[in-house]
């Protein structure tokens, strides 16, 4: 197939639609992801598709529809759940740590939960503390769940594809500001959840990213290509289980590494990396590793607060450079 | 039931109604049905005192949660259900899953943590799960189950498996929200849902009157769902409930919540001294007692109860005995087994 043009939104609708027609058992449940399309539109059209049976308006109940998921995908489906706002997951949190997370080991191997949990995370909208979050480490935390970030259509239709197959819990997080962004897709691509992409090959630093903030560093990048410096960009896609193997070969060719992610800074996804990396690739490095997150404080409202909140290229830049010195 | 404020804290009420069974079944067959039942509740009762004793014994780790004077609610349900049918449970489940025909051997080596458990070792008592059999596992928290019993159903619905989804949940679990949601989801969907209350009055360490304000008939009736009220200790009464239910679940009419109201003989946990409930609440109590009542009605019918005991106990000695010569789990393969297909090696 050729690839085609679209939108990061309308990637995902399309995995989801083609996942569907592959396997009846795919179900698409959430706040009005049927009549309405979804809140981002991202499920738009399935319900003309595929009728009320597969694609299911729920109430707003987030702890009993993600649980519900559990129960149906103990029974036989493969629900896909949208969860309108990451920060609402708050309220699902037993469903996904206590019981999706827990079934296949906690029932000694019998089964598994094969289900997906779609959820937009992320800022730049003025949504405000509780509709901005990025909480993919309590997730990425939990023993059990997968939990992946495309930072692109292809990526978002490919990796969605395969979260859908797998047989275990999945967090697939999308990110708000990203939805209207263009790219092309292949529909036959694969991708495996686990395996991280070089997005953009370099010599002088190894900048370690997923989701939104891949295109921060790949702009980083541009722009320190002036200052003839050669960023390698590594795009993690996937949070849990990460590709330390492909982050570590890209440590080993540049000796020098910056995590970039929109989260929170304390106790966040690039501490885990930034640790794994003094550990095991200690040898290899030249210089601190370096981190741009976000400050530890709520995401905010106001724009000028947003500005001083966001993870950008020039702090990236401000990063490397003093990395190099 | 209705419970007034008392000043000393009693779940006696909850044993003062009555049962209106749908009495379709002749004499011979109503015995044939009552035996049945007690082999049930006779295994149920005999497993969990045999647990009891190990773990006084420190044989069985951790903690356990036993359901002596509930049986009836456990074998009435189980009695009404088909092989495609779901349940999901609670921390006091051994009596669902037993019922259901969980094997007694994987059983009791899952609750004393050996290799040969039906989950190796793995969850123990509150976990404990057989998708076999429809057992969607018991549950260590409280009112888990019943949105994944609402998720099972709304799969034989989408699946047309004809089968129906079993969620049961004590009286604590009414105050869980979820139960709510599950309730209205549920109704607006007409999934078929039984919901099974075993109301024995309390919420762990605390009468469920004091606990809860409204009542399970009423939060029935704001959504619309079809409500029934049994005798929970007797378990021809709540097979004959549960099968109406059924009948009903089967046909499409939407979810149905049956109220047991029964008796916990036993603590909250075992080594739970109960000092927070009346003396002569607990002194009266086996007059409830589930199997005595219906050990005098086979006795009048000819039916030798001691003989079905006799036999059970037999196989929960031979269980036992598997189990204490089995092995404790090996913790490699535990610890490559958290996913159902790891992909890396990166995983940390």
């Amino acid at each position: 197939m050729s690839n085609t043009e679209m939108r990061y939104v309308a990637a995902i609708t399309q995995a989801l639609r083609d996942s569907m027609r592959q396997d009846d058992a795919v179900i698409v449940m959430g706040e009005d992801v049927a009549h309405a399309g979804g809140s981002f539109k991202a499920t738009r059209g399935l319900l003309e598709d595929f009728g009320p049976g597969r694609v299911m308006d729920t109430p707003i109940s987030e702890a009993s529809i993600v649980s519900a998921a559990v129960g149906a995908a103990l029974t036989g489906l493969r629900p896909v759940v949208e969860i309108m706002f990451m920060d609402f997951i708050t309220l699902s949190m037993d469903a996904l740590v206590n019981q999706a997370a827990k079934a296949h080991y906690m029932f000694g191997g019998q089964g598994s939960v094969p289900m997906v949990l779609r959820t937009p995370h992320g800022g730049g909208l003025s949504a405000g503390p509780q509709h901005s979050q990025c909480l993919e480490a309590w997730l990425a935390h939990v023993p059990g769940l997968k939990v992946v970030c495309p930072s692109n259509p292809q990526d978002a239709y490919s990796l969605l594809r395969a979260a859908i197959a797998d047989p275990d819990p999945v967090v697939f997080i999308e990110h708000k500001a990203m939805y209207a962004r263009k790219g092309q897709v292949d529909a036959t691509q694969t991708a495996q959840i686990g395996q991280a992409r070089v997005a953009r090959a370099g010599r002088d630093v190894t900048l370690v990213s997923y989701g939104a903030t891949v295109q921060t560093c790949l702009e980083a990048a541009e722009s320190l290509a002036g200052e003839n410096v050669q960023a390698e960009v590594v795009d993690l896609r996937s949070i849990q289980p990460w590709d330390k193997t492909t982050v570590l070969e890209s440590l080993s060719r540049t000796h020098r590494a910056v995590i970039v992610h929109e989260a929170v800074q304390a106790f966040g996804v690039g501490a885990e990396i930034a640790a794994t990396l003094a550990d095991e690739g200690f040898d290899e490095l030249d210089a601190p590793i370096a981190r741009v997150a976000a400050p530890f404080m709520p995401a905010p409202f106001a724009s000028s607060l947003e500005q001083g909140y966001a993870v950008t290229a020039q702090r990236v830049i401000d990063t490397v450079r003093a990395v190099l010195a | 039931m209705t419970t007034k404020p008392a000043s000393k804290p009693t779940a006696r009420a909850a044993a003062k109604t009555t049962s209106k069974p749908v009495a379709e079944t002749g004499p011979g067959q109503s015995t044939e049905r009552l035996s049945a039942l007690y082999r049930t509740m006779s295994l149920i009762r005999q497993v969990e005192q045999t647990l009891s004793q190990l773990f006084a014994n420190n044989e069985v780790p951790g903690f356990i949660h036993l359901s002596i004077g509930q049986e009836a609610v456990a074998a009435g349900v189980a009695i009404a259900l088909l092989p495609q049918d779901t349940l999901a449970t609670t921390h006091r489940g051994h009596g669902h899953v037993l019922a259901r025909g969980m094997a007694i051997t994987g059983f009791i080596k899952e609750i004393m943590g050996r290799e040969g458990g039906l989950c190796k070792g793995r969850g123990g008592s509150m976990h404990v799960a057989d998708l076999s059999l429809g057992i969607l596992g018991a549950n260590g928290i409280v009112g888990a189950g019943i949105p994944i019993a609402l998720g099972s159903a709304m799969a034989h619905q989408t699946r047309q498996t004809g089968g129906i989804a079993v969620s049961f949940f004590g009286d604590g679990a009414m105050a869980e929200g979820v139960l709510h949601e599950t309730l209205n989801m549920a109704a607006l969907w007409k999934c078929p849902l039984l919901l099974v209350c075993e109301n024995n009055g309390w919420s762990e360490f605390s009468p469920t009157e004091r606990q809860f304000a409204a009542s399970l008939q009423g939060l029935a009736a704001a959504f619309g769902i079809s409500y029934a009220k049994v005798d929970g200790n007797d378990a021809l009464a709540v097979a004959d409930a549960a099968a109406a239910a059924s009948t009903q679940l089967r046909a499409g009419c939407g979810p149905f919540v049956l109220e047991c109201t029964t008796h916990r003989v036993r603590g909250h946990f075992e080594g739970d001294a109960q000092k927070y409930r009346d003396t002569d609440e607990l002194a009266s109590i086996h007059e409830y007692d589930p199997l005595s009542a219906a050990r005098s009605r086979l006795l009048r019918s000819g039916i030798d109860t001691e003989a079905i005991d006799h036999e059970i106990a037999a196989l929960i000695e031979a269980a036992v005995q598997a189990a204490r010569s089995d092995v404790l789990p090996a913790f490699e393969p535990a610890l490559r087994d958290v996913y159902t297909s790891p992909t890396q090696e990166t995983r940390a």
